[in-house]
């Protein structure tokens, strides 16, 4: 077994332990493994993407961060999981009791959920659907509805305020974020995310879609309500918006859904723009994962550089400049493929 | 489809934004009413940090008042204990030495500095500029330390006496005040280059609180709001009291009025007090740093006003004396105060957004508002 | 300046001009405040509301109205005083020609207790809503849990 072949590996060795069961029960017991696995991914890269960012962040502003629990602070993240684990659990006499309490819930699932179709590297997509990218996309949009229910749920003015804040501007750019996949989903001619790495193998996306990256980049960044497009927390403002009355797991669960949802944009930026796993030398997961971590990185250098964005310039923002020119980019798009048809293939 | 819309209505929603709220800069609470994001209606709600230093003059000596004044303005306290001292000394008719007066221009220039630079780091900070809260902090950082180095006291100094100041300066006070003003233009280039310029700062500052020349003097504005105004009205030129008239200095204004040139403001008159500095010390002379005063400080009967141009405009002193050991009467025309009468004024038509960025950019310390 | 103060007596006859260590102070009837006010203002150059505040006198049994007035940018400076009734303070509000006056009248207000009619929103500013009495009179004492 090839450090290449780790996952896939192992993968086909636990498949081997169920050779006489049933089609359905290895189909059952590898979902319920793909999540184990998944799940843990999420977690840990929570864990230790706030102390990334704590660290970061700490050294863009000439601090040191984190670093009395365990070598250079590196415990800090799960000693602050255990305090959280051990808060108490808080809910509003005048919280609407359901709403409030499923809202952390659901907006975790979707937050994992969106893992199912990331290629992490060869052959390792967990449900490598045909309809990939608008499965991702669709998933992520229920976002909105958990954001809203807590914002809602909690009956307080500051969360009301943030929720709205939330549906106004997930909902306006999901748009470009949508138009902007669709020129990558032209180029290569289909939605099944393994089939876009695929495609890359010559030439990654974001050399014949530089515009479509940075819309890309743009709206995932309003889509994880990191700064400057933070509105929906707002802290200065509306104290953590939606999240405001959360305490302990509840909280930690929209915040672990945060970490989640940023990775998982950075990992789709990777597998549309960045040529997924694919590179020379190291093994293909290790490659998606560097790649994703810069990307990570683009994102936390962004949020601690700028100030946050006024709500009516955000959404102008978006439907006079982002969406303008996400269209225009399809259409360039378009047309340059029927001109490289017509160029290579002499016909239209 | 019309039916329904028919049905929808809007409703105002109050939203109280404070005591507790990281944007309001103490215990200040603003009774916002929302329609949406947009704010129709403001009412400041003060008096949380409310201790009665006027009431409490009035039963200590004039010398165990200057401790009070350096919980006004918590975060000049040099230039609260320069209005008072002077304030007495007016009524008094005693002379200060020289050396006292210059080491009083550094303090005071100091603590505006300090002033300055939280203004300027938590406005950075209300708009989420998180990295731009640092370098003006690690400045301030040094200031405080200088002001330990002096007095032994960081934040609540009452450096200042009657007559002079309470200790002459240690013997490495003057290179570590120079090392400090050859790295402020550092800082303030940084903050130009980390908010200043920022597109979406500017953007946000911008237009945003605007007011006028004419309201804001009708509103009784005073200090950088009313020079962000246009208005080169400064008391240390206008009618310099103490020593002010021995040095060269600028009178910065922008002619906007809005958040941005009330924040830009406080950057370029950070440029004008390190010159101020500059100059103090090379004039600075030797000798006493007290005059001879009475052990129990007497005032003649009477009454004085006395102003300043504190951190955050003009501070006033009025104070009556009955002829005894202790102040009849000690008013506090306090900026601050004044200049939260005008928040509502030029907040109302903004966002919350707005509204946050309008309290930063008005400089606020609920110490000084409240007394 | 002092020419400019006889014209003053000449068009307020009540007036009364003290000399003051710092500058002239003009004492005028209550009544009288705001034309003369409006004079400074709006002829005299007096543009600026620096301070308003009020001093207690209880042997007297008066409360003194302290105005301070600033021309901007001339830097002249004027006090204006108006001695008012103890049991009854009351004097008009300046909230009209200078917005400034608002806070400073409510504070006088809920410190000194002096009434200000013609304001348009006159009430406790730094003391809470149910608090007793006016701290700054002297005859308000100071008293500690348990002492005196």
């Amino acid at each position: 077994m090839t450090v290449e072949g780790i996952f896939t590996g192992i993968a086909a060795y636990l498949r081997g332990f169920l050779a006489g069961a049933p089609p359905w029960v290895v189909t059952l017991a590898m979902g319920v493994l793909y999540l184990i696995g998944v799940l843990a991914f999420i977690f840990l890269n929570a864990l230790y993407l706030i102390y990334l960012e704590r660290k970061i962040s700490a050294y863009m502003q000439q601090r040191i961060g984190p670093n009395r629990l365990g070598p250079h602070g590196l415990l800090q993240s799960v000693a602050d999981a255990v305090k959280l684990l051990g808060k108490e659990d808080i809910i509003p006499r005048g919280a609407d009791r359901w709403v409030f309490i499923i809202a952390p819930i659901l907006i975790f699932i979707p937050a994992t959920m969106l893992y199912a179709v990331i290629p992490f590297g060869k052959g390792m997509v967990p449900a490598d659907l045909n309809i990939g990218v608008f499965y991702f996309l669709a998933v992520a949009s229920t976002t909105t509805i958990a954001i809203l229910m807590g914002g809602w749920g909690s009956n307080n003015k500051y969360a009301l305020l943030g929720s709205m804040r939330c549906v106004a501007q997930m909902v306006s750019y999901e748009i470009p974020l949508t138009f902007s996949i669709l020129g990558v989903i032209m180029l290569a001619g289909s939605l099944q995310t393994s089939q876009i790495v695929a495609a890359q193998g010559k030439v990654w996306y974001i050399l014949l879609q530089p515009l479509a990256f940075i819309i890309y980049f743009v709206a995932a960044t309003a889509e994880v309500n990191r700064a400057p497009f933070d509105l929906v927390e707002g802290e200065q403002e509306i104290i953590a918006g939606p999240y405001i009355e959360y305490t302990g797991m509840r909280y930690a669960l929209f915040y672990l859904s945060e970490y989640a949802n940023l990775v998982s944009v950075s990992a789709l930026a990777v597998t549309l723009f960045l040529g997924g796993w694919q590179g020379p030398w190291l093994p293909s997961w290790l490659w998606f994962l560097i790649k994703v971590y810069i990307m990570i990185f683009i994102f936390m250098w962004v949020r601690w550089t700028f100030p946050r964005i006024r709500i009516d310039h955000l959404l102008s923002f978006n439907w006079k400049v982002l969406l303008p020119l996400s269209l225009a980019n399809i259409l360039v798009t378009g047309v340059g493929i029927k001109i490289y048809q017509l160029l290579t293939l002499g016909r239209w | 489809m019309a039916a329904a819309a028919e049905n929808l209505r809007t409703e105002e929603i109050q939203l109280n934004m404070g005591p507790q709220h990281p944007s309001t800069h103490g215990v200040y609470r603003a009774l916002l009413t929302l329609d949406g994001e947009k704010v129709v209606g403001v009412e400041n709600i003060i008096g949380y940090l409310h201790r009665g230093i006027e009431k409490l003059a009035e039963d200590r000596t004039y010398t165990q008042v200057i401790p009070y004044t350096d919980r006004l303005d918590y975060l000049a306290g040099m230039l609260n204990n320069l209005g008072y001292v002077q304030t007495v000394e007016k009524l008094m008719g005693i002379e200060v030495p020289e050396r006292a007066e210059y080491l009083r221009v550094i303090m005071a220039e100091l603590s505006r500095l300090a002033s300055h630079m939280v203004m300027v780091a938590s406005m950075a900070l209300d708009l989420s500029g998180w990295t731009a809260w640092f370098p003006p902090f690690r400045e301030r950082e040094r200031i405080l330390d200088l002001f330990e180095m002096a007095c032994g006291s960081r934040l609540t100094v009452s450096y200042m006496r009657i007559g002079g100041v309470a200790a002459d300066i240690p013997p490495g006070f003057l290179p570590a005040l120079e090392s400090f003003l050859n790295d402020l233009p550092r800082m303030i280039a940084e903050m130009n280059g980390l908010i200043t310029g920022n597109e979406i700062f500017i953007a946000r500052c911008q237009g945003v609180g605007k007011i006028d020349l004419e309201t804001a003097l009708a509103y009784g504005i005073t200090g950088p709001n009313l020079r962000a105004c246009g208005l080169p009205f400064d008391l240390r030129k206008a009618r310099p009291y103490g020593i002010y008239d021995r040095f060269e200095f600028d009178i910065p204004t922008l002619n906007n009025g809005d958040s941005y040139d009330r924040f830009v403001i406080r950057l370029l008159e950070m440029e004008q007090s390190a010159r101020i500095i500059r100059q103090a010390m090379d004039q600075l002379p030797e000798g006493p740093v007290q005059a001879k005063v009475p052990r129990v400080i007497k005032l003649p009967r009477g009454e004085v006003y006395h102003q300043i141009e504190g951190a955050k405009g003009i501070l006033g002193f009025y104070l009556v004396s009955d002829g005894g050991s202790k102040p009849y009467r000690l008013h506090i025309h306090s900026p601050s105060f004044v200049n939260l009468g005008a928040l509502p004024r030029i907040s109302i038509g903004g966002t919350v957004q707005d509204f946050v960025v309008n309290i930063a950019s008005i400089d606020i310390v609920l110490g000084e508002v409240d007394r | 300046m002092d020419n400019f103060i006889q014209e003053l007596q000449r068009l307020f006859p009540d007036l009364e001009v003290r000399e003051g260590a710092d500058m002239p102070a003009l004492v005028v009837p209550a009544d009288q405040l705001l034309a003369l006010m409006a004079e400074l203002k709006e002829k005299r150059g007096f543009n600026f509301l620096a301070d308003l505040t009020a001093v207690d006198y209880p042997e007297d049994k008066r409360i003194e109205m302290v105005y301070h007035l600033l021309s901007v940018p001339g830097m002249a400076e004027i006090r204006v005083k108006v001695n008012l009734d103890r049991q009854q303070p009351e004097v008009p509000s300046l909230t009209a020609l200078w917005p400034a006056a608002n806070v400073q009248e409510r504070e006088a207000f809920d410190l000194m207790g002096v009434k200000f009619p013609g304001h348009p929103d006159l009430k406790r500013i730094l003391c809470p809503d149910d608090f007793a009495g006016h701290p700054l009179r002297k005859d308000f004492r100071l008293q500690t849990e348990g002492g005196e």
